[in-house]
């Protein structure tokens, strides 16, 4: 038989190794939007301890980034000094400020990077996340968490949208509106739904000159009379048409050339050093991803959503959702509320003042966007960009890697690979080894890779997959996210005051010593005075 | 033991790196193969790894170095293998370090010891704190996604079948072999059978009567934005593993894995949880402080089983004599050349032409205590939140 020697008793795993949480709230709550305000406004008079956590405003290296909004360049110098823009954003929002007053424990300028519950094979006691600000990041423990991360907006790229000055409609809106530091003064906005009306109506409240909506379709999709009204104040309806190339100088975009959605050379030019790119926008699951929340694909709420119950209860039982970020549309405040009372009950907390608590009565949601949310829309304006620009246009910006490339299944271009049998494989013949998977396509043509977490491809990727493997785009999975869902520098993610018990109990693999003793030397005299010795590193 | 020729068909349950590397081997040699997968190829531990190709330790080594630098030309794929690597510390208590290495690595392999002044000059990014380096002139690294799709699509090229998304439900046998592999898709018969499944690898076996004992855990990595490049990527030390992408990232893991339970055959392992994802990226900004600004964008975990000696076990059973095993013990994604040569060896021809396995024959397991796994301590962690400091 074989010698069997076996190793010591593991001092290497997590086992012995528990995380410290830097501090315990009873609630968290993330985004502190209109709804994650209501959440923490509602727990906070129950008299629960809440910290509500926001990340804005954000530093001028992420707004560079695109993240966690595509900015797009356009940020004034207000950005450089955000401690000056929390003023702004306080300002701004007479809830965050009510919040406060309360003794909520407000966290602005902090994000959240990951977050984890008990799970089958995941040994948590209670909730955990991840915090980090400029400088550091530390966990925090909860009993409940409530998720009201909002919104993000929906990207399609085209000949030159990577410069300064293409940017989406949330990044925009919060540039001007949060932050005011919004730096462009004409806008080609692109889309013609609520989502661009609003944009374009914002920005003429602002002062801002709006050149023209550009629409694909043959009419505009918003409210007749809320196009009526912009057309009198001499914005255009430009519809049938696609942006197609943005050009521009040193200083980003000038104007912006659209084409006739079924004929490339029939084009026109839009003067303007603004895009804004308001088709539609996509709800943030990041951290409900990471956590494992169960999801489903409903594009009438927004594409890919946490499965939700009664009071904004989500598959675990420590984590709730409020607002666009459990599936967009409805109403916002009333959807925070519910997730705190739920939240609460959930605890045992439900005290007089919770049953005093204004306005608990659960409003229907409402998924009453216009048809031209759905997928089907948005597979529609993939197609005609991607008949319109061609195959060479980037779909994922920060990786350099083209629709083509996507459709195509090529490798990255730095690598220089070029085979036969490279050439004869593409999404169709992927798609004949089993269904697509986003996360695949990741791993091979590097698309949504990037350090902007795939905020300004994800969707366009997914949809440029349905296209070239000719399946139904609410069939391509999800690519999971993964934490730290923020971008963050080696030096802050770090854990600088870490356990002695994790240093003593690290190993650089599982530290099975017996694992690394050469073959011939195993059974012999050698092995063990390879083990007397130890590890050499 | 019967000889299986070509012109027979074998399946190979596992796709990740050592079953597809098996299946490219077989289909290379002739032999029809169908690849039986639950999931996407490569998914698991075989596309989550540190991509490492410098395994001294195993009787697998002379032939992982003569292949890897033929990788791409055999495959016909991309697997951004690079060779070379240099090991260095940062813990003053590590400076003597490369005396254990001269312990165990074979000779015939040139590598040199690096003074701090030598490793800053080849690792750019290395700062003040070096007390020690070591290079490997041989070794390297790979990028295990890429590799894994290329078993895959040269496999396919050669004629295998690769069937994604199915799991195995059991095993048909007769006259004291195995027949048949039953899926939710329907029985698929075979002359030989390959089981190379991870950690599904003990249950599968032991569907064929054999205690192949193992145990799963998570272990994780962490990924940055893209850097400058250095002039050699294949860089560790202070605890780590990992390499710099050939786009620039830097990808490293290590520390503390955290055990689990069984995980049935076709649920989802379970996510990271960020138990040690701080730690690693410490150890990274102490190995190289001139990253220290770097942004980390992703992390990753795959799930990786060992065995109690933490040795691979690769052997053609002798019942059901046309069923070879395959577990690696955590070791696979660089090692996966020559494992899968290996089993194409055992499959059919009964032994592995190019290196001696007897020593990782399942039956030293024989005779383990029950509770192996108590006596080892590889046990889940209690709740790994502390109480609250404040």
């Amino acid at each position: 038989m074989s010698p069997l020697t076996l190793p010591p008793p593991d001092r290497f795993s997590l086992r012995g190794k528990p995380v410290a949480a830097a501090e315990h709230v009873e609630l968290l709550v993330v985004g502190a939007g209109a709804a994650g305000c209501a959440a923490a406004i509602a727990a906070a008079n129950a008299g629960v301890s809440v910290m509500l956590v926001d990340e804005n405003p954000v530093s001028a290296g992420l707004v560079g980034m695109d993240v966690p909004l595509h900015f797009g360049g356009r940020a004034t110098n207000a950005v450089q000094t955000p401690e000056r823009l929390v003023e702004r954003v306080l300002e701004t929002s007479p809830a965050l400020a009510e919040a406060f007053e309360l003794g909520v424990d407000v966290r602005l300028s902090t994000n959240v990077w990951g977050a984890w519950v008990k799970a089958p094979g995941l040994v948590l006691a209670g909730g955990l996340a991840g915090l980090a600000d400029e400088t550091k990041s530390w966990f925090v423990g909860f009993d409940r968490l409530i998720v009201a991360a909002g919104a993000r907006d929906l990207n399609f790229t085209f000949q030159g949208s990577d410069q300064p000055g293409v940017m989406g409609a949330q990044g925009f809106d919060t540039l001007l509106t949060r932050y005011d530091a919004f730096a462009g003064r004409r806008l080609a906005i692109v889309g013609s739904g609520e989502l661009a009306i609003r944009t374009a109506e914002k920005a003429l409240e602002r002062g801002l000159e709006v050149a023209a909506l550009i629409e694909l379709r043959d009419a505009p999709q918003g409210p007749a009379e809320a196009v009526a009204r912009l057309v009198a104040r001499g914005v255009e309806i430009v519809t049938g048409h696609v942006p197609l190339a943005a050009h521009g100088d040193a200083d980003g975009v000038r104007r912006l050339v659209v084409a006739h959605r079924d004929d490339a050379d029939h084009r026109r030019e839009i003067a303007c050093d603004t895009v804004v790119m308001a088709l539609a926008t996509v709800p943030v699951i990041e951290l409900l991803d990471v956590l494992g929340a169960k999801r489903l694909m409903a594009p009438e709420r927004g594409g890919h959503v946490p499965v939700v119950a009664e009071g904004g209860a989500t598959s675990l039982s420590e984590v709730f959702v409020a607002g666009d970020c459990a599936g967009l549309g409805g109403d916002a405040q009333g959807s925070g509320r519910r997730a705190a009372l739920a939240a609460l009950a959930s605890l045992g907390r439900t005290s007089e003042a919770l049953a005093e608590a204004p306005d608990i009565s659960p409003a229907p949601g409402d998924p009453a966007e216009p048809a031209s949310a759905g997928l089907a829309y948005q597979l529609e304006w993939a197609q005609a960009m991607l008949a319109t620009g061609g195959p060479d246009v980037l779909a994922c910006l920060c990786e350099d890697v083209t629709r083509g490339e996507v459709l195509g299944v090529r490798p990255p271009r730095y690598l220089g690979w070029r085979s036969n049998t490279l050439a004869r494989r593409d999404l169709v013949t992927l798609a004949e080894d089993g269904p697509i998977n986003q996360d695949q396509i990741k791993r091979l043509t590097r698309a949504c890779m990037g350090p902007c977490q795939a905020r300004r491809c994800r969707e366009q990727v997914a949809l440029m997959m349905a296209l070239g493997a000719n399946v139904a785009p609410e069939t391509v999975p999800l690519a999971g996210y993964r934490a730290p869902v923020r971008p963050l520098p080696l030096s802050v993610l770090a854990d600088w005051q870490e356990s002695a018990d994790m240093d003593a109990g690290w190993n650089v693999w599982f530290g099975i010593a017996t694992q690394w003793i050469g073959y011939e030397d195993i059974g012999t005299e050698r092995e063990a005075e390879q083990l007397r010795a130890g590890m050499p590193y | 033991m019967s000889e299986i020729g070509t012109g027979t068909s074998v399946v190979v349950v596992g796709g990740g790196v050592t079953g597809l590397s098996a299946a490219w081997w077989l289909a290379r040699s002739g032999v029809a193969v169908t690849v039986i997968e639950k999931g996407i190829v490569g998914f698991e531990a075989s596309g989550r790894n540190g991509g490492g190709c410098t395994h001294y330790q195993s009787p697998l080594f002379h032939e992982e170095q003569r292949l890897w630098p033929q990788m791409d030309e055999l495959l016909g794929y991309p697997t951004e293998y690079q060779r070379g690597r240099i090991v260095f510390q940062v813990d003053p208590r590590k400076e003597r370090f490369h005396e254990g290495l001269a312990m165990r690595l074979p000779s015939g392999y040139a590598w040199d010891v690096l003074d701090p002044r030598q490793v800053r000059e080849l690792v750019p990014l290395a700062g003040d704190n070096v007390v020690s380096g070591v290079h490997f002139h041989f070794g390297g690294h790979a990028n295990p996604q890429r590799t894994s799709q290329a078993y895959a699509w040269a496999a396919q090229d050669h004629g295998a079948r690769i069937l994604q998304h199915t799991a195995v439900r059991g095993f048909e046998t007769a006259g004291g072999r195995v027949t048949g592999v039953e899926t939710a898709g329907g029985t698929i018969g075979c002359d030989a059978l390959v089981i190379a499944a991870g950690p599904q690898t003990g249950r599968l076996v032991a569907m064929l009567g054999h205690d192949l004992p193992m145990a799963a855990a998570r272990a994780e990595m962490i990924v940055t934005e893209p850097l400058e490049m250095m002039p050699i990527t294949g860089v560790d030390g202070n605890g780590l593993y990992g390499r710099q992408t050939l786009r620039g990232n830097l990808a490293y893991g290590g520390g503390p894995h955290e055990w689990f339970g069984d995980v049935g055959l076709e649920e989802t392992p379970p996510k990271p949880s960020g138990s040690v994802t701080r730690n690693i990226a410490r150890r990274v900004a102490e190995l190289l402080p001139k990253a220290a600004h770097a942004r980390v964008i992703r992390s990753w975990a795959g799930v990786i089983e060992n065995t109690p000696d933490g040795r691979p076990v690769i052997e053609r059973l002798a019942a059901p004599d046309n069923v070879t095993v395959a577990t690696m013990s955590s070791v696979g994604f660089g090692l996966s050349p020559a494992s899968g040569r290996a089993i194409r060896d055992l499959v059919l021809d009964g032994a592995c032409s190019f290196a001696d396995l007897e020593k990782l024959r399942l039956s030293r397991f024989e005779g383990l205590a029950r509770d192996w796994r108590d006596g080892l301590n590889w046990l889940p962690p209690e709740a790994v939140i502390s109480a609250a400091v404040s």
